[in-house]
């Protein structure tokens, strides 16, 4: 984790004896095998090589067929009834591309399971299909009042993080004024998560400043999540502490390439512009 | 932390060996203050930095070959040449490819300038092609480094050629938007030496 350049939500998986060539028809068959571990592995798998290389159209459709079948799983689940081929299959879904996924995950932000909640608001949030929004904002009820902790578990009642961050993905504007009393939430990754909002769909340079502050924090697990907040709203002034920050130069090399595109997406001209050979200037210096 | 910032700043060559150790200590600020003590020692860390190379730990070893990469010296080419291509650790790979593109090359024999320049651009082109997008980034900063010191040094222009059409093909094509704009850096920079040999 600490040396990967992506910082990643994959939990660690030893892949299974001959899983280094499969092939996609192979991994599709396996999201019904027997052994549950196998399924949890060939959900992961086509998230993996099939949201970084590609495949042929048909086998890719295919991929995402197994796959929203996968969410319906009841075979798979753990001690404390969660459903870990459902999360999988959502976090892989995420990363196809493919809309038809969408109705689908909308159900999943109903399961009893808070991590398949949590994948699927995430996997909304990258597919970019705006009909998700309403069933997104429902998961927000109550407000930050209802937004606790859950006895004896590590998360609070809903994803919220996952939420937050998937509507400013999708830029709902109308949800502006629901999103902003979370910059106040008791927990720091909800607050990052709502100023990160806050900016893409306010782009008040306040917010921006806000995480651009949260670097210097004493977490170096808040000040990693900082980085990826800023590469994630690209906010462009924030280059130079993110390159001075205290942590790995992996997650600020990351947060500056988000930086980096953002910028390219603005510019019209063949010629770089001087901010963006000022971005690259400091990821040379973090090689 | 205090006592390797000292040592750092000693510059003193006995230091070299705790400076080292520094960079195994899981600190980043010890390891950050610890290389910077190493490059300013530059010639003399060198040896010691290779043969202390932490095969058991890659961020003290990111770190040693950060220090060579920055120090330059070209007797650090094999060990960096190795990283370059076969280290699993990301954070070192990146390092290392970097570090071949820029190193002292007026400190070898012409003949032997030629032969190491070679393998260097070899490396660069191979890993230009890395599936790791952080890796083919780097390669470009390489590969501008070793441009200007080739268009200073070079008798033979194919290896010329060779970078600069692979230089224009990443800024043409490559998949990851960041690289593509780095390539696209790298031509403007070599377009500004007004190198016309440079640019495809």
């Amino acid at each position: 984790m600490l040396d990967s350049i992506a910082p990643s939500l994959e939990p660690s998986l030893s892949a299974p004896p001959g899983s280094d060539v499969w092939t996609v028809e192979q991994a599709i068959a396996k999201l019904s095998h027997k052994d549950t571990g196998l399924r949890y592995y060939a959900a992961w798998w086509l998230g993996k090589v099939l949201g970084t290389a590609g495949t042929d159209a048909e086998h890719h459709a295919a991929a995402v067929d197994a796959l929203m079948l996968a969410l319906q799983d009841e075979a798979d689940r753990t001690e404390l009834g969660g459903y870990p081929l459902r999360r999988n299959a959502a976090r892989a879904l995420g990363k196809l591309a493919d809309r038809r996924a969408v109705p689908s995950l909308m159900v999943c932000l109903d399961c009893d399971d808070f991590y398949v909640r949590e994948a699927a608001a995430q996997a909304l949030g990258s597919l970019g299909d705006r009909t998700c929004i309403p069933a997104l904002i429902r998961l927000l009820d109550g407000g930050v009042a209802a937004a606790q902790l859950v006895p004896g578990r590590p998360h609070l009642t809903q994803p919220y993080e996952a939420v937050i961050e998937a509507l400013g993905a999708l830029a709902a504007i109308e949800t502006t004024d629901l999103i902003r009393p979370f910059v106040e939430h008791p927990v720091a990754r909800v607050q990052y998560a709502a100023t990160r909002a806050m900016y893409q769909l306010t782009q008040n340079p306040a917010y921006g400043e806000r995480l651009v502050h949260a670097l210097q924090g004493s977490d170096i697990q808040l000040r990693r999540t900082a980085l990826s907040d800023l590469g994630a709203i690209g906010y462009a002034p924030a280059a130079e502490a993110i390159a001075s920050s205290a942590a790995e130069n992996s997650f600020k090399l990351f947060a500056l390439k988000g930086l980096l595109e953002h910028q390219l997406r603005l510019e019209t001209t063949e010629a770089l512009d001087e901010r963006s050979l000022q971005i690259m200037t400091l990821m040379d210096s973090l090689l | 932390m205090t006592a390797v910032r000292a040592l750092a700043d000693a510059r003193l060559e006995e230091g070299i060996p705790a400076l080292i150790q520094a960079l195994g200590y899981n600190n980043p600020g010890a390891a950050v203050m610890a290389v910077n003590g190493l490059v300013q020692l530059s010639e003399v860390a060198v040896q010691p930095l290779l043969e202390q190379l932490d095969g058991y730990n890659y961020g003290a070893r990111a770190y040693a070959i950060r220090a060579l990469a920055a120090i330059a010296d070209p007797r650090a080419l094999d060990a960096l040449l190795d990283a370059a291509v076969n280290d699993f650790a990301p954070s070192v790979r990146r390092a290392a490819i970097k570090g071949i593109g820029s190193l002292h090359w007026q400190l070898l024999a012409e003949d032997d300038r030629a032969i190491a320049q070679t393998h260097v651009l070899e490396t660069l082109l191979l890993v230009s092609s890395d599936p790791d997008w952080a890796n083919r980034y780097a390669a470009v900063v390489g590969l501008q480094a070793l441009a200007v010191a080739l268009a200073k040094t070079a008798i033979d222009t194919s290896h010329v050629s060779q970078l600069s059409t692979r230089l224009a093909a990443l800024a043409q094509t490559d998949p990851d938007p960041a690289t593509k704009a780095r390539a696209r850096m790298a031509q403007q920079h070599l377009r500004q030496l007004s190198q016309p040999l440079l640019v495809a």
